[in-house]
């Protein structure tokens, strides 16, 4: 016995489950992360640039809240990147990885496009509003419906298939540019006469006030709802769904026909309300940030409003600091990445301790 | 005719660096979405040595094979260290595959342009190019007999060549070594494979950092072969291609040297086929499409051997099981 415990020696700590944690350990971990990825950051400007980290943060600080037009655009941003987080997150509930966001916001904002470009001289404004609301979310949901489909029938991968979707989207829109625009530049005017209505003199407020509504609505909906509940239930153990009677197949499709129709919508925002304009890059990558915001704030659409302006602070920040200080839009990136991985990082200490092994007495001897 | 086809194989190459990389990555049960910033990242190292190496030795002083090897090891370092980077987040720390993937594009395409630009300012990379280009056909003082037989098979850059190989050695090592098997076997069922007495972790960091090294040649590659020299913002699209691939190729590297090429072939045929702007965008949605179709009929058949991997994109915690 002596002999093959000695062998078996296990190492002196090992890593173990925490269960539930106190509020405000959540906190202190997540602000030390942060913190600390402000820090080494600030090392790494100072040393690639040679400014004055303070300096830095103080630009970032200006060139998010320095004047009241930035901050409107601190909050349209934020917005757009909440809603698309918002449309991502029942699926993510449920494990269904849906990170096609960019193809469905993409074929939303191409449906109402299409809707303004053909249809716009030829129904009053106000039709024209609605024909493009039911044209973008149901190009959403055509788009997170497909992979659905083969998810619940025959279990195909969806992360790769709603990626894949991505792609479809974009060469549909590049398309669509070169086919429809007659002077053949792959630039469309933006059709301003044919956009949601302005509110107050504000082209932001509208579309700010839809997202706060899909917030709440979802909200309610995830956490109060029998079909949120399933949804949980889902994204635990399908087993268990499946046994306690739940149509798992049946919820799969329910879910993503939602987190299309919001991604649908948010098109509907981000085209009729704000470009006017469609081209491949206008929803920017966002479709990707939002799992990130959506996964940070662990799915729950309140936190989100956090996550969501965490992620618009640091790209426009860093988009000032490019126009004042001169750093390139290269080290904003790399920002980026760092404070996101302390983020990632940290919910290991959110999830699991590291205990000291207790040596048995065998072991001792 | 040929001049297509050997421009299909020439991009073809790129996407079989990243698609075997990113095959050992996935057979081990990691779902790398990184691997466009790895390719990004990979491609600026291996460009920023070869600029040092040309300022530090001069005009006179190159030497054709170090100007090759230099970049490469190069691009192999820059390309583990992401991998280490993925691993250490999702192995040590467990963290989510998806997102930390997708957060190590960003930070991967934030990081080449980096260091692009500080190699730009040491040096000029682009006089690299006429050593990765160097043509086999020369070499041989049979070539004028060989026509069309060899401008297709024998013209082509050292690189090329070398991610066929690779590619073909993955393949033997993942389906007939016991390596390759205690590979597949983390990546389908980890928990059996601990109970077996195999180390889940270490061969999930090592997958992980080898592929991501393989994935970085790709970027290179493209940069010094394809492109000849010149740095452009695009290799994360090919990424996202390359992952399409390993779809496309069902997860087996063998095939994926067919895969690269026709992929390759559907990616530059819009510019020979003499179709107009609007069809050329669409021809070039057929990758993805392709892709697509694969998946659902992979899935539809269900048939064991051409599935993902059981476990992919799900970390291990023993104590979890």
């Amino acid at each position: 016995m002596g002999k093959v415990s000695k062998k078996l020696k296990s190492p002196p700590f090992h890593i173990a489950k925490r269960g539930e944690t106190t509020w405000y350990y959540g906190i202190i971990v997540r602000a030390v992360a942060i913190l600390s990825a402000l820090i080494i950051s600030g090392i790494f400007i100072t040393v690639v640039t040679g400014k004055n980290p303070l300096i830095v943060y103080t630009t970032m600080f200006d060139g998010v809240f320095g004047h009241i037009d930035r901050v409107w655009d601190m909050l349209h941003k934020t917005a757009i990147l909440l809603g698309i987080s918002l449309a991502v997150t029942p699926a993510f509930k449920m494990r269904f990885w849906n990170i096609g966001a960019e193809g469905q916001v993409l074929i939303g904002g191409l449906a109402t496009v299409m809707v303004m470009l053909f249809l716009g001289d030829k129904m009053p404004l106000p039709l024209l509003i609605l024909v493009m609301t039911c044209a973008s979310v149901i190009a959403g949901i055509i788009w997170a419906f497909v992979p659905a489909f083969f998810k619940a029938m025959w279990n195909t991968n969806e992360t790769l298939f709603t990626l894949m979707m991505n792609y479809v989207a974009i060469q549909l829109v590049a398309w669509f540019l070169k086919f429809f625009v007659k002077s053949g530049s792959g630039v469309l005017t933006p059709m301003h006469e044919y956009g949601l209505p302005v509110l107050f003199g504000n082209e932001q407020l509208l579309n700010i006030i839809i997202v706060v509504v899909v917030t709440v609505a979802l909200y309610i909906y995830l956490k109060y709802s029998k079909q949120g509940y399933e949804i949980s239930v889902v994204g635990e153990s399908e087993n268990t769904a499946k046994y306690i009677g739940i149509n798992v197949k049946k919820v799969i499709i329910r879910t993503l026909i939602i987190s299309g129709a919001i991604c649908g919508l948010m098109g509907l925002l981000l085209v009729g309300g704000s470009t006017h304009t469609i081209n491949t890059e206008v929803v920017g990558g966002r479709g990707f940030t939002a799992i990130m915001v959506s996964w940070l704030a662990k799915f729950h659409p309140i936190y989100m409003i956090l996550t969501a302006f965490l992620i618009v602070f640091l790209e426009m920040g860093a988009s000032q600091l490019n126009m004042v200080i001169g750093i390139s839009s290269s080290i904003s990136d790399i920002m980026t990445g760092i404070i996101l991985f302390f983020i990632i990082g940290c919910e290991f200490f959110l999830r699991y301790k590291i205990v000291r092994t207790k040596r048995s007495k065998e072991e001792v001897k | 005719m040929i001049a297509f086809l050997v421009s299909a194989i020439r991009l073809g190459m790129t996407l079989l660096f990243g698609s075997t990389g990113e095959t050992i990555t996935e057979k081990s049960g990691h779902l790398n979405l990184g691997i466009p910033g790895v390719m990004c990242v990979g491609a600026a190292c291996g460009c920023y040595a070869e600029a040092v190496y040309f300022s530090a030795v001069g005009i006179k002083g190159t030497n054709g094979i170090l100007a090759v090897i230099i970049p490469v090891i190069a691009t192999l370092i820059g390309g583990a260290l992401m991998g280490l980077l993925f691993s250490f987040l999702t192995v040590t720390l467990r963290a989510n595959q998806n997102v930390t993937g997708l957060t190590l594009t960003t930070f991967g395409i934030g990081v080449s342009e980096y260091i692009i630009e500080k190699a730009d300012t040491v040096g000029s990379f682009a006089r690299g190019r006429k050593f990765f280009t160097a043509s086999l056909l020369d070499l041989l003082p049979f070539s004028d007999e060989l026509g069309g037989f060899g401008k297709l098979f024998l013209d082509f850059g050292i690189m090329v060549y070398l991610s066929i190989a690779i590619a073909l050695i993955c393949a033997f090592v993942l389906s007939k070594t016991r390596i390759g098997l205690n590979l597949r076997a983390v990546g389908e069922n980890p928990a059996t494979a601990d109970a077996a007495g195999i180390n889940v972790s270490l061969y999930r960091y090592l997958a992980t950092c080898i592929g991501c090294a393989i994935a970085g040649l790709g970027g290179l590659t493209f940069i010094m072969d394809y492109l000849e020299g010149t740095w452009e913002y695009m290799i994360d699209d090919l990424g996202w291609l390359a992952l399409a691939l390993v779809i496309f190729t069902v997860w087996k590297p063998n095939l994926a040297v067919i895969g690269s090429v026709a992929f390759g072939a559907l990616y530059v045929a819009n510019s020979y086929l003499g179709l107009d702007i609007a069809n050329q965008e669409l021809f070039k949605m057929l990758p993805y499409v392709v892709t697509i179709i694969v998946l659902i009929f992979t899935s539809i058949r269900s048939r064991k051997k051409n599935q993902p991997p059981e476990n992919l994109g799900l970390n291990y915690f023993r104590e979890e099981r």
